[in-house]
């Protein structure tokens, strides 16, 4: 089978019960995406398949094929780092970092959706443009267990982002 | 050879080195050395590593709560695709997790099954799905057995277990005489449930033997007690077993002893001659590790009517597995935090089937002061007392139970900062009265006392003459900052700028450091490398023929009688020392803790009883602090795990086994972005010369002492309703809300 991952095709011969995770992990030694439930409970294997985010864990790799999968090594790398994950790195936003690839690739699809107008649960109106407050971000990220607790500084760092793409 | 230069802390250290450091490293809030790897997916976890004919292992476990196996099936399973082998070792394979610090294997032996969900078997295949499929076909034959899951009625016939990090009982005075002749008194239960650590990496070994014995790279907090615990586990000896842990997804305590995928994977690789990957599963994570014990507290307050309190009594029923000698010490605090002259904490244990309790952040302290600092709010409510006033009241000179004096104490202070920070004098005092549409508001408080610990701990430092360092140790950075304090210390100490300065982590080839548990690591192992980079120090000063004393080095010179030379211009070859802490007297002599206060407002729904948590302020004093960032971000991880202690966090045990309910993060709540606000977290200046010679103290833990209850009452003072049942969920609100 083929699959498209941060811009680079890839063989892999996983089994049909493989999940897009464990594709990334097992077989092709992407392991910045984690798993720590392989429920879709705790939002650390997010990654974003043609730039939605989506709990790997919960989806099939077959599936896949013809998608473009994004994942934290395609975000940036340590010698070049995206605007987020330096904006991490400047406020603390994660301690063991475990769950912080998932953080990342999530906030980078939550902004999309916000300028692309998608409400929240906290939004005060279904249409219209998307302000970040922080109230919004930390919403929209709730789908990302941190339990080393680095949510205030995470949302100072997604706010900082977002204020600079406004 | 290296040096050792060895301190052990039988007296103060006056002065500390890190306060006439040119580099200016120490204290500033720099950002995490390893943060780069971290954000961009490169730190390298335990179940990550690329290693060659790599099979998987996956554990069955006992679908039973108690009883003896008379037959593992295993037949369906050897014949499904893929497996390898089944594996199991009755007689080898650990019953439990290994607790803290200790170098002796758990219990071993899982033919008499004791908890539901015991590990007894592992399946190996050449995938992770062939393993985790043939798993469910292996059948368990037993002999069921009867077990206890009672608490409640576990109590009558508790033991009382040998002292732990508590004295087991301890009395002074007569606390039945002082509430009989008290002029305001508090008596009452609390209970709070087991809970789990749940950090998010799941426990991890990779498992591989050759002729030097077994590598293991594993998730693990304090490697070099999981290194002797794992051989003795395996009847090896330690120096033939490597664990190598650079990296660790969170701890919290649930990684700190050995797990049962360990043993597995070690025993499965040595059978099948392949490296053995073994990962639990979050179920299994809940099922089988370690949880905190659920606890019921009798808390009983006597004071005079000036809140002077004249007795504490602080009786604590908890629960572990037969033959476990920890208990939750949860009237840890209780014996330093408040004066009252007449004492009785004691510390009983209920033995239930359930999966083994073990030290979670803040063990005692975290559960502790959720009974402790209620039962002092309910206290100055009944005497129409200023919260905040009543602990002044009750602050203490000296150590209330023994003739000696704190280290450092600046409780009072941390109230009176707090207070003014989160604006108190404004706050409710009418409980139930202050509403803002179909919110009520409420403001509460509570104290955090969190003791500080030494532990043994070794560090190598190299000095290159081309002014980098690298700097060697088994000690872990769980998330808590190590790399960076580290980094910082040996930066300081040797004039160096951070990123000259290599820390290498978390592999037993090093020398052994405390690891990663009881707020002691920045403590013990900042102190280990201190202890090397003042041995370096005094080749540096020799070299340039002065004393230690005169010498400056700053961005790899030295600087001495009117000289500034580089390091290459003084040292031929790199310079290597060891620094090694070990704990004294001062752990005696006086009493050493880090205390605060937290402050917080809430908001309680009416009509549904939710409640939101508005805004923080917490104020710490805990020595120096030696990197403002990373200090902030654990108290803030203190404060959250406070929160979700006072609000959702529960393991639901089956009445009829002992199995956890729920035992995923979809039902075992964990606080969400959602559910934090902004926490203002503020340090005060503070030395504390008996800790160590960096002059610092744990914070680790100090965060989450008293965080919960400081909840809890504002959500009494929000709905006048007092919930002495953690956590307080809706449903135990809802009875006490005013009518729609």
């Amino acid at each position: 089978m083929h699959f498209t991952i941060n811009g680079t095709k890839y063989d892999a011969d996983p089994d049909i019960r493989t999940s897009l995770l464990d594709l990334l992990r097992e077989h092709l030694g992407l392991t910045g995406s984690k798993k720590g439930c392989d429920h879709g409970q705790c939002g650390a294997c997010t990654v974003l398949v043609n730039g939605r985010r989506i709990n790997s864990c919960l989806t099939l790799a077959v599936m896949h094929q013809d998608d473009e999968i994004t994942t934290i090594e395609g975000i940036g790398t340590p010698d070049n780092l995206a605007p987020l994950q330096s904006a991490f790195v400047r406020h603390d936003g994660f301690q063991c970092g475990y769950c912080t690839p998932g953080q990342i690739c999530s906030a980078t699809g939550m902004l999309d959706e916000a300028k692309k107008g998608w409400p929240s649960h906290v939004s005060e109106s279904l249409d219209g443009d998307i302000a970040l407050s922080d109230e919004e971000i930390r919403e929209r990220m709730s789908g990302n267990l941190c339990r080393c607790s680095a949510y205030p500084n995470i949302v100072d760092a997604i706010r900082e982002i977002a204020g600079e793409d406004a | 050879m290296s040096d050792k230069h060895t301190l052990t802390m039988d007296k103060p250290v006056e002065k500390s080195l890190l306060d006439s450091g040119a580099q200016g490293l120490v204290g500033e809030a720099l950002d995490r050395v390893e943060g780069p790897k971290k954000v961009s997916g490169k730190a390298t976890y335990s179940a990550e590593y690329p290693i060659e004919n790599i099979a998987y292992g996956f554990l069955v476990r006992a679908p039973f709560a108690v009883g003896r196996i008379t037959e593992i099936d295993m037949d369906a399973a050897k014949a499904a695709p893929g497996v390898v082998d089944v594996v199991t070792d009755f007689d080898r394979f650990i019953r439990n997790s290994a607790q803290g610090a200790v170098k002796e294997a758990p219990v071993q032996g899982v033919r008499d099954v004791v908890y539901f969900g015991e590990p007894v078997a592992i399946v190996v295949a050449e995938r992770y799905e062939q393993a985790r499929d043939a798993a469910s076909l292996v059948r368990i034959v037993y002999d069921e057995g009867k077990g206890s899951f009672d608490f409640e009625a576990g109590i009558s016939h508790a033991d009382i277990p040998p002292d732990g990090a508590a004295p087991a009982t301890f009395e002074q005075g007569n606390i039945d005489k002082a509430m009989a002749t008290a002029g305001v008194t508090i008596d009452g239960d609390w209970t709070t449930p087991s809970q789990n650590s749940a950090a998010m990496e799941p426990h991890a070994s990779i498992a591989m033997w050759d002729d030097d014995g077994l590598t293991l790279y594993g998730a693990y907090q304090m490697p070099s007690f999981d290194r002797p615990s794992l051989a003795d586990a395996l009847g090896l000896k330690p120096e033939k077993v490597r664990i190598i842990a650079p990296y660790i997804g969170g701890g919290f305590g649930g990684k700190l002893g050995i797990a049962p995928e360990s043993v597995a994977a070690a025993i499965a690789s040595k059978t099948t001659g392949r490296p053995v990957k073994a990962v639990m599963t979050r179920q299994q994570v809940f099922d089988a590790t370690v949880r905190r014990s659920n606890t019921k507290q009798r808390i009983r307050l006597a004071a005079d009517r000036n809140g002077r309190l004249t007795g504490i009594g602080h009786e604590s029923h908890t629960s572990n597995l037969p033959d476990e000698v920890f208990f939750e010490p949860a009237g840890i605090a209780t014996h330093f935090l408040y004066g009252g002259e007449n004492r009785k904490i004691t510390h009983d244990i209920v033995r239930l089937n359930r999966m083994l309790a073990g030290s979670m952040r803040a063990p005692g302290e975290a559960v502790g002061l959720l009974a402790l600092e209620c039962a002092m709010d309910e206290l100055a409510e009944k005497l129409g007392m200023d919260p905040v006033e009543l602990r002044k009241v009750n602050d203490c000179e000296q150590d209330p139970e023994k003739d000696i004096p704190y280290s450092t104490r600046s409780f009072t202070e941390c109230l009176d900062e707090g207070a003014k920070r989160f604006g108190w004098e404004k706050r409710n005092t009418t409980p139930g009265k202050l509403r803002e549409g179909e919110w009520l508001i409420g403001h509460g408080m509570a104290s955090a006392a969190r003791g500080n610990m030494l532990q043994p701990s070794e560090a190598r430092v190299v000095l290159n003459p081309d002014g980098s360092a690298v700097v060697e140790t088994d000690m872990t950075d769980i998330g808590t900052g190590t790399y960076t304090i580290l980094s910082q210390i040996a930066g300081e100490l040797l004039g160096l700028p951070i990123d000259r300065v290599e820390v290498r982590l978390g592999d037993n080839a090093f020398p052994p450091g405390s690891g990663s548990g009881g707020s002691f690591g920045a403590g013990s192992s900042g102190s280990s490398v201190y202890l090397a980079c003042e041995s370096i120090r005094e080749k540096l000063a020799k070299a340039m023929g002065v004393s230690p004393d005169d010498l400056t080095l700053k961005d790899g010179e030295a600087i001495a009688a009117n000289r500034h030379v580089a390091l290459r211009d003084i040292i031929d070859g790199a310079i290597e020392a060891t620094g090694r802490i070990e704990p004294g007297e001062q752990g005696e002599k006086v009493k050493q803790a880090g205390h605060g206060a937290h402050f917080c407002a809430v908001r309680v729904n009416a009509v549904t009883g939710e409640v939101r948590i508005d805004r923080w302020t917490a104020v710490f004093a805990a020595g120096r602090i030696l990197n403002l960032k990373t200090a902030t971000s654990q108290c803030y991880g203190g404060i959250v795990f406070g929160i979700g202690a006072a609000l959702t966090e529960e393991l639901v045990h089956d009445p009829h086994n002992g199995k956890i309910v729920n035992r995923d993060l979809a039902e075992y709540h964990l606080p969400v972005h959602a559910d934090v606000p902004h926490l203002d977290v503020t340090f005060l200046p503070e030395r504390d010369t008996h800790a160590n010679p960096l002059h610092a103290k744990g914070i680790g833990e100090l965060g989450i002492a008293g965080a919960g209850a400081a909840v809890a009452n504002a959500i009494a003072n929000a709905t006048g309703a007092r919930v002495r049942d953690y956590p307080i969920t809706l449903d135990k609100l809802l009875g006490s809300l005013p009518p729609v």
